[in-house]
């Protein structure tokens, strides 16, 4: 699936819509340390996490992740998401928990 | 590309929002080059957790990044407090970091293991209390 197959599904609300609609994503991801997301985050995952930092948004670019999903309904400061918008970085939020986006995402990659 | 490329990038002390900015710069020129999307991977989160490492215990410092045919070269350079004991800082979870940097989502204490991991050689030179030398190569070939 798709970048932009996954936000056209409207499950979750769009931060940043991102330049790279065609990106494959590969595989939901979840974890909040970012050294550990660093080290273990696949290419093009959908990285679910609470932290909405703009180091989250560097490790991402960094890692290749397909998109953010912002969880537990966390919120990204405005220079962070002019951030997102000025890099092409994916973001979406959600209220769901961390788990519950992360098994939506999962779902819909093995629908 | 058969002749070398050097970059140079100053790493502002305690500037979270600009951490990453080197490595994202490396990344986007290795790529333009057409260097291997996984070597690429590899050079940026070893430089990254190197940049974010001379922000929280450093108060930051300089990289030089040598691109060559066969590897990159990563030397950054800090006159920070120095590691006292490196072998103890290379333990997975190991950090001092403090609790407001834990906040943010670092001091994992993962880093240096990122680093080690991600390289093919990597070197630690260390004083306390005059700073700290970490040079990493990617082999390309
Ligand atoms: N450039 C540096 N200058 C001084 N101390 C450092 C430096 N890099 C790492 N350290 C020390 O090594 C520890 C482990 O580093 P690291 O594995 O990156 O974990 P973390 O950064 O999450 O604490 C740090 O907590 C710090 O005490
Ligand atoms: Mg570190």
């Amino acid at each position: 699936m798709t970048v932009k197959e996954f936000i056209n599904l409207g499950i979750f609300e769009i931060v940043s819509e991102g330049s790279n609609p065609d990106r494959k994503i590969t595989v939901p991801y979840c974890c909040d340390l970012l050294s550990i997301a660093m080290g273990r985050m696949p290419a093009g995952a959908a990285w679910v996490t609470v932290m909405s930092n703009v180091n989250t948004l560097a490790v991402a670019s960094l890692t290749d992740a397909a998109l953010i999903i912002l969880a537990e309904g966390s919120v990204m400061s405005d220079e962070a998401v002019s951030k997102a918008k000025e890099k092409g970085i994916t973001v979406l939020a959600a209220k769901l928990p961390v788990f519950e986006a992360a098994l939506r995402v999962y779902k819909e990659l093995n629908a | 590309m058969n002749e070398k490329l050097t970059l140079s990038y100053e790493v502002p002390a305690d500037d979270f929002t600009r951490a990453g900015e080197a490595s994202g710069s490396v990344k986007g020129m290795l790529k333009k080059m057409g260097v291997a999307p996984d070597i690429v991977r590899r050079v940026a989160i070893a430089m990254y957790e190197g940049e974010i490492n001379m922000v929280i215990h450093a108060h930051g410092g300089t990289i030089n990044v040598t691109i060559s045919p066969e590897e990159i070269e990563m030397v950054l350079k800090d006159e920070g407090p120095g590691i006292e004991d490196i072998e103890l800082a290379l333990q997975p979870g190991f950090s001092t970091a403090p609790d407001n940097i834990r906040a943010l989502g670092f001091g994992a204490g993962m880093g240096l293991l990122n680093m080690k991991k991600n390289s093919d050689e990597m070197v630690i030179d260390s004083t306390v209390g005059v700073g700290t030398t970490v040079t990493m190569k990617v082999y390309i070939k």
